[in-house]
């Protein structure tokens, strides 16, 4: 009788009750942050774990994401003798796309995996239980703060990828095929609309709400030692990485289609 | 007075708990021993509400804590001390900011008294000097005793006590055993302890109560437990191989 009809059941079950649990845990962050907001010190330890520490790698994905873009965007103009184009290519695809995905999938494999793993740990030892004793609501104590500092952290994390992005077709554009750095600049900035980096941005708030709230799901109802860590931190980046990929889908079908962005 | 009344609770099918009935009364040192894996843990858990039972009520001076909500329990929780089995220390604070967790979160307490706050609770369980020791600096006996400061920082009624003694050497077990009984005198609160290491409670208990498959089997005065006759409290007490407890 355990048939596939009852799999799938059990399956559509448990997608019902994930995605319940995660719009609920998602909705009581964002009560706390009102309700009773947490300490300003709090929530600074947490900026400078997501932020500050998360600088180098954001820097280095981002400083080749550029150059590899306009690299394999010279080989196709230089066909047509266009290579100037590279400047704005550069410009529109790394504010527009690649500056907030690329930087939300690292801080996702980054600090969303540190987020879950320590939650977890503090799960299974027990700290989450004696936090309740202590009269103190997990939500409000852990999961806000980090909330809170993802979600300003992200988006200025995203500038420095588009700063840095861009400095990186830069090189190659002025150094290797030999455009005036005041040309390529001008032409940038003639590229780049306040829209676009605003676009690129509104996705990078709604990406560090996912991986906020995905990996403290994951890490708050870990169970079973360490295996059960490893386990959810692994279920949280994955997790983590197709919500982000497909919410910037949708994204981008809005501002496409639906608004005139 | 805490009353437990027919208390159960069950993860998934498997029984835990099942009709529970225990009366805690007033100032009293209660021990409920049991082996390893009979759910001591999850009856502390239920007594200071952060387990939810399947069903029954734990009436603490006559309020069903079952029944209240998040804010209710939290006050009446700033009256608790619980000391957990594995310590619980939240390991991102140091020594000081464990044990004055509470004074920092719910009261204004300032820096100085907390410091002076910490020092004491700290020399109460015998440590002094480790107020900015990180927690994965401590061993294991002093973890417990960290955590037992942080349990008495607010001059609790009801202190829960998970294996208090386990792990800890035998002259910092005897500090303990010490500890529970100079609180109990001095600050005249409900204490519970679980355990199974008999030493102990022998010492500390006023009533001894046995939890087994899901019940209480007996409860009475340590003398009492001593002279049973009960086969199953017999072999637990004395520590013997062959028994009705290993029978099945
Ligand atoms: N959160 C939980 N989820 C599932 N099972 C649990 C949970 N907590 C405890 N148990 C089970 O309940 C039983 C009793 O556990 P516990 O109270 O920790 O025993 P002990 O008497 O050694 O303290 C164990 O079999 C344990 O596996
Ligand atoms: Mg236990």
């Amino acid at each position: 009788m355990d048939g596939w009809v009852s799999r799938l059941g059990k399956r559509f079950i448990a997608f019902v009750n994930y995605t319940g649990g995660v719009s609920v845990l998602f909705a009581k962050s964002i009560f706390w942050i009102f309700v009773s907001p947490p300490k300003r010190k709090q929530i600074l330890d947490q900026m400078v774990k997501v932020g500050i520490d998360g600088l180098p790698i954001v820097f280095l994905t981002s400083m080749f994401t550029g150059i590899v873009i306009s690299l394999q965007t010279a080989y196709q103009m230089q066909k047509i003798s266009a290579t100037l184009y590279i400047a704005s290519i550069v410009a529109l695809s790394i504010t527009r796309e690649l500056g907030p995905v690329l930087t939300a999938l690292v801080i996702a494999g980054r600090t969303g995996a540190s987020i879950t793993a320590e939650l977890g740990t503090m799960k299974v030892t027990e700290q989450i239980d004696a936090l309740e004793t202590l009269a103190t609501n997990p939500i409000k104590y852990l999961v806000t703060p980090r909330f809170i500092a993802l979600f300003f952290m992200l988006p200025l994390l995203t500038v420095y990828a588009d700063i840095i992005g861009i400095f990186g077709g830069y090189m190659i554009g002025v150094f290797k095929l030999h455009i005036g750095a005041n040309l390529y600049m001008t032409t940038t900035w003639d590229a780049l609309k306040l829209k676009d980096i605003m676009t690129g941005l509104i996705k990078s708030f709604a990406f560090a709400m996912i991986i906020c709230t995905i990996a403290c799901y994951e890490g708050m109802r870990v169970e079973g030692g360490a295996e059960g860590v490893g386990g959810a931190t692994t279920k949280a980046v994955v997790t983590s990485f197709i919500l982000i990929i497909a919410a910037d889908c949708l994204f981008t079908a809005l501002f496409y289609f639906g608004f005139s962005f | 007075m805490i009353e437990i009344v027919n208390l159960c609770k069950a993860f998934e099918d498997h029984v835990v708990l099942d009709n529970v009935n225990l009366t805690l009364r007033d100032g009293e040192t209660i021990v409920v021993i049991g082996r390893s894996g009979t759910g001591k843990s999850v009856l502390l858990k239920h007594i200071i509400g952060i387990m939810k039972p399947d069903s029954g009520q734990v009436v603490i001076d006559g309020q069903d804590i079952t029944r209240l909500d998040e804010k209710e329990l939290n006050a009446l929780r700033l009256k608790f001390g619980m000391l957990f089995q594995g310590a619980a220390l939240f390991d991102s604070l140091n020594v000081r900011d464990n044990v004055a967790f509470n004074l920092i979160e719910h009261t204004k307490t300032d820096d100085a008294a907390i410091n002076k706050r910490v020092a004491e609770c700290l020399e109460m369980v015998g440590l002094h000097g480790i107020e900015e020791l990180r927690i994965s600096e401590l061993s294991g006996g002093m973890k417990k005793r960290v955590g037992l400061a942080r349990a008495i920082c607010m001059n609790p009624n009801i202190i829960l006590y998970d294996e208090p003694t386990t792990g800890v050497d035998p002259i910092g077990a005897d500090a303990i055993n010490e500890l529970i009984k100079e609180l109990h005198g001095k600050l005249k609160t409900l204490a519970v302890v679980v355990t199974h290491d008999m030493v102990s409670a022998y010492k500390v208990a006023d009533r001894i109560a046995m939890l087994y498959k899901g019940k209480i089997v007996e409860v009475g005065t340590p003398e009492e437990i001593k002279n049973t006759k009960n086969p199953v409290v017999h072999q637990f007490i004395n520590g013997a191989a062959t028994g009705p407890i290993t029978e099945d």
